[in-house]
Parts: structure tokens; sequence; C-alpha cells
């Protein structure tokens, strides 16, 4: 119980943090957002009095609980170059990056394990090597080029996968939105060929999502299985006769799940972010996307609302990570 | 009965290259782009900012080796130019974010109570948050630029530094090597510069090298997208970025700045694995 409420108050002051960060953000903007609206040929009594009417004479403090209450009634502002709400436009594409980054990290977090498991029971190997080797490329690879080369590839020289955006012309005005994920919506209006082409359209930038996390996770996984391999109960349990199929799945997985768990959970929020390169590419209608074009056009409070929106899972995800964790690991009770 | 000191072998530069060939191979490239970049006006075959609308998208040649982009500039000289803005922004984020990050964690392993408890809090809202994006809103809303890029950088990654900082001072702090040093009275500033700080110096040096290589991704990504250096100048990232309208048929003119960007990553990277082999045993 304890931990619980520590959990929910290290949230809290995550959350106020940020929120914090924002609004410093608002402050610092290169733009006046008050000459943005009288222009810079306004008389000062027309300047003061647009001023007043937006709050920003008001003390500090007093402008930020203004902030933090709209913030908590779900009101980001209007979007500069859209004119819309922002909540509104982030609303409309947050489930695309969801989706994206959903199919990502299942790719990524299976295969990851997997290379792990691989390099881990056989240290020193080809296979070790291999897994060494993808996990540095891993690295060191930009992912919006890494994109931009298996577009080139894969759909203009090979057409293996759809090109960029989520649905081919023919589907896209079709499908009735319901969920706001693609796949979902087609595989619900039934027809087969619109979920095929969605298939097709998300595969590549998943793809390449997925290679983004599978370094960190599968690095992460080859250290912990080496270190649970070493262990004296693992001698004991193959002393007694325990195949290698028996020990990694009866022994060291249960043991070492802490860790991937924590891994994968950390790298389905680096996912969040990596979006807006993979988005950008392949003209995924999503958050990121959003966030590119919004910053290619200073759209300060498009740009703060989805920072805030990212920054929000971001932290929900890091904490909540450390109370599943804590509950799976007695050992890292606090 | 005569005492010996116990210090680490010195070894021979030659005995570490062959100890650790991944460092090796890492500061290899490393000291080749650095060379680029210093010489760059007189390897580049050239002027990067050269436009001729006359050879504008040209494929690979002799004349030029690596194509031509948009404006007709010549790719490889732009290349060659490129080292410099991301050479400069890696190292004004290396200098901010590790003294800054190290600082806080000394202070906080050193004094511990309550100083330690605030520091740390502090340390870990700033690691919960997503620095990409933060980073990239920072410099969306301050204005593009080399200089508020690197700031945005340094400012939302310290915080490994001050975890690992701290953990290894606490560690320090009931050592006979600290009691000895504070017997003979140093203390303060002192104390933490001269005796603690060279105790966590090797460890946050592996993790600059292995934070350099993402921030070559980063900042090449801020170049992508519109945030990094103002065109003209040649920058890797925008240099991909010119190119994606281009993918499908002048595919040279993104695909070779973005190799650039993986080599000079990976540099890093491979630096950074050797130096934690050769730092810590257990990671052989």
């Amino acid at each position: 119980m304890l931990g619980f409420i520590n959990w929910i108050a290290s949230l809290l002051i995550g959350l106020l943090a940020l929120l914090l960060v924002t609004f410093a953000f608002t402050h610092i903007a290169s733009i006046d957002p008050v000459i943005r609206i009288v222009g810079d040929k306004a008389s000062q009594a027309t300047y003061d009095a647009k001023r007043a009417e937006l709050g920003l004479d008001k003390p500090l403090p007093q402008q930020f609980l203004v902030y933090a209450g709209q913030v908590l009634r779900g009101d980001l502002g209007t979007s500069w170059s859209t004119g819309q709400p922002v909540a509104s436009d982030l609303v409309r594409v947050f489930p695309a990056t969801f989706e994206l980054a959903t199919v990502a990290i299942i790719i990524g977090g299976t295969l990851g394990v997997g290379l792990g498991l691989l390099a881990g029971l056989w240290p020193g190997g080809w296979r070790d090597s291999l897994v060494r080797v993808i996990s540095l490329l891993g690295y060191s690879v930009p992912i919006f080029w890494l994109g931009l080369l298996s577009l080139l590839l894969f759909y203009a020289r090979l057409h293996w996968f759809g090109g960029p955006g989520r649905q081919d012309v023919a589907f896209e005005f079709t499908t009735e939105r319901r969920t706001g994920m693609v796949l979902i919506d087609t595989w619900l209006s039934g027809d087969m060929g619109a979920f095929r082409d969605a298939i097709s359209h998300i595969a590549l930038p998943a793809l390449v999502l997925a290679f983004y996390s599978l370094a960190g996770i599968s690095r992460l996984t080859r250290t912990a299985v080496l270190e649970e391999l070493g262990k004296e109960y693992v001698v004991t349990a193959r002393a007694k006769g325990a195949g290698q199929f028996r020990i990694i799945f009866r022994h060291v997985l249960p043991n070492i799940r802490a860790s991937v768990i924590t891994v994968v959970a950390l790298s389905y929020a680096v996912l969040l972010e990596g979006a807006v390169f993979t988005e950008t590419v392949f003209a995924w209608p999503g958050i990121g996307r959003y966030l590119t074009i919004s910053m290619f056009a200073a759209d300060v409070p498009a740009i703060l609302g989805g920072t805030l929106v990212i920054g929000v899972c971001f932290i929900i995800l890091n904490t909540l990570t450390d109370l599943i964790v804590g509950g799976l690991d007695p050992r890292l009770k606090p | 009965m005569t005492m010996t000191a116990v210090s680490p072998r010195r070894l021979s530069l030659w005995q570490l290259a062959s100890r650790s060939p991944s460092a090796t191979a890492g500061a290899t490239i490393l000291a080749l782009i650095l060379f680029v970049a210093a010489f760059a006006p007189w390897l580049a075959p050239y002027d990067p900012y050269q436009q001729d609308i006359n050879i504008r998208l040209a494929a690979p040649s002799a004349a030029h080796w690596l194509g031509t982009d948009g404006f007709g500039r010549d790719i490889l000289s732009r290349l060659i130019y490129g080292t410099r803005p991301t050479l400069l922004i890696i190292s004004l984020v290396a200098v901010v974010m590790a003294p800054l990050g190290t600082a806080i964690g000394i202070i906080a392993g050193y004094y511990g109570g309550i100083v330690e408890r605030v520091l740390m809090r502090f340390t870990d809202i700033v690691m919960s948050f997503p620095r990409l994006i933060l980073a990239f809103a920072f410099v969306a809303v301050l204005g593009p630029g080399l200089l508020n890029a690197a700031l945005a950088l340094a400012l939302t990654s310290w915080p490994p530094y001050a975890r690992q900082a701290r953990i290894q001072t606490r560690t320090m702090r009931k050592s006979d090597y600290m009691a000895g040093a504070e017997m003979v009275g140093i203390r303060g500033p002192r104390l933490l510069f001269g005796h603690v700080l060279p105790m966590v110096l090797p460890s946050t040096i592996v993790r600059v090298a292995l934070d350099l290589a993402g921030m070559v991704l980063i900042a090449a990504g801020l170049g992508f997208i519109g945030l990094g250096v103002r065109p003209p100048t040649a920058e890797w990232g925008t240099m991909v970025a010119d190119g994606t309208p281009v993918i499908f048929d002048q595919w040279w003119v993104a695909a070779t700045p973005g190799f650039a960007i993986l080599i000079a990553s990976l540099a890093f990277n491979l630096l950074a694995d050797g130096l934690r082999d050769l730092l810590d045993p257990r990671h052989g």
C-alpha cells in the first residue's frame, strides 16, 4: 500500500514538473503571443489591452494556475496554423501513433528477446556476434534514413509493401472510422481487401520502428540471460538432469522477466518519441507527424500540446514499469 | 617487508589496441572524422555552397564522386563540410551535460541527507521526461539553430551522469582513502573535485562516448525535420531531408549523408563498447 502511495506521489510530481516545463516554454517562446494577434504596428494601448485580456499581465504563479486548470479540463489552446482546438487535433491523430507503436513493440519485443536469448545461450559464438552487430547497427542507424531506404527498396523497387500513408486512396474514403486505428477499422468493416492493404502499409514503418527498439531489448536480454545462467541454481538444475529447454523456460525466463519487462516498457515509451521520425518519413498521420508539422510552422500551442501528451504517456509508462516490476520481483520491493 | 604500491599496470598504446579492436576501430574512425573536419577546405574538391543548376541531381561520376544535390552542389564536398556542425553540436552537448550531471551526483552523494534527496528527486523527474521531444519542442519554440539545439539536448540528458556519480561517491564516502584526505585537512571543493572526481571520471567518460553516439543521431534528426543549423550550411541531417523528395529517383542524395551519420554514430558506439570492456572486465 505504501508502495502504491509512493508511486502515485512520484507520478503526480513527474506530471506537475512536465507541466511546469511546458509552461516555461510558452514564456521563453521567441514569438510574442500578443504581437502575433495585434501585429507589430498596434499602439501600446491596444497591446496592453490584449495582453491583459490574455492574462499575461498577471504574476507568473497565477498564470501557471490558470494554465494548469485549462490543461486539466482538456483545453490545450487553439492551434495557430489549423485554427482548431489542439486537444481535438490530438485526439484525432493519437490512435494512429498508438497503433504503429504497439505493432512495432510487439515485433521488436519478440525479436529482441528472442535474439537476446540466442546470444546469451551461446555466448562468444557466431550467433552472439550476429546479435552484437545487429544491436550495434540498431543503436547507430539514423531511423529516418533507414525509413527512406526501406521505402526505396521494399516499396518502390520490390513492391513488397504499401507506400507512405496508412491506406491506398482506393480504400481511404470507404473505411468507416470507429477506433481511429486502421487495422481494427478495416477489420470491422469486413472488407478484407482493405484490411490486407492496411497491413501492407503499416508493415514497413512498424518494422523500421521495431528495429529501433530491438537493439536495447536484445542487448539487455543477453546480459540478463548470461548473468542468470552463471548462478548456482542453474548448475544444480543441470546436475539434476534438466535440459536446456527446461532451464530456459522454467528457470531463466521467470527470473529475468522483471528486467525484460522494464526494457520493453521503456522501449515502448521511446517508440512514441521515435514515431516523430518514422511518421514524417512514412507520411503516417499520427502525433509525431503532427508535431513535426507544427514545429516547422512554429505553432507553439500545437507543439506544447503534443509534447504534453507524449510526455504524459512517457511518464506514466516509466512509473508504471516501476510498479509492475516491484510486484513481480519481491527483491525490488521498497 | 617492503610496501609496493598497487597501481594498474600501464599499457602501451599497442597493447591497448590489441585488447579492444572495437575501441581501436571507433577511435580510428573518429580521428579520421576530426581530421576531415579540421582540413575540410583542403580536402573538399568543390566549394560546398557553389550552385550549378545545369548539373543538378547528377549521378555519381568521375567529376562528382557522390553526385550533386538539387542545387547542383557537390555532395562529397558538403559531406566533408558537414562534419563540422555535427562535431560542434555534440562537443557543446558533452561539455555541458557531463560536468553538470557529475557535479550534481557528487554533491548529492557526498553530502547525503536532505541535499541528496532533493537533488536525486529532481534527477529522477528530469530522467522520466521524454528528452527527444522536449529538446525538439525547446528548439521549435526558441527558434532553430545550433546553439539552442545543443542546449536543449544537454539540459535533458545529464541525469544518468548524476545517478552514476552519486552511487560511486556514496560507496567512496566511507573509504579509508577519503578519511585519509579529510584527516590531512582537505575538504570542501578541493576534496570533491581533487579526490572524488578523479574516481568518478572513468565511467563518466565511457558514458559520454555512449551518449554522443545517440547525440549524433538526434542532432541529425533535428536537421532532418528542419530545426538544425540554418541552410545553406552543409549538415548531414538537413542533407538527408533535401534528398527526401527525390529518394525514388536520385536516391544517392539522401543515402550518402545518412550513411555518414551512421558511420559517425557507429564510431562512438564502438569506442564506448571497447572502453567499457577495457575498464570493466565483467562486460567482456
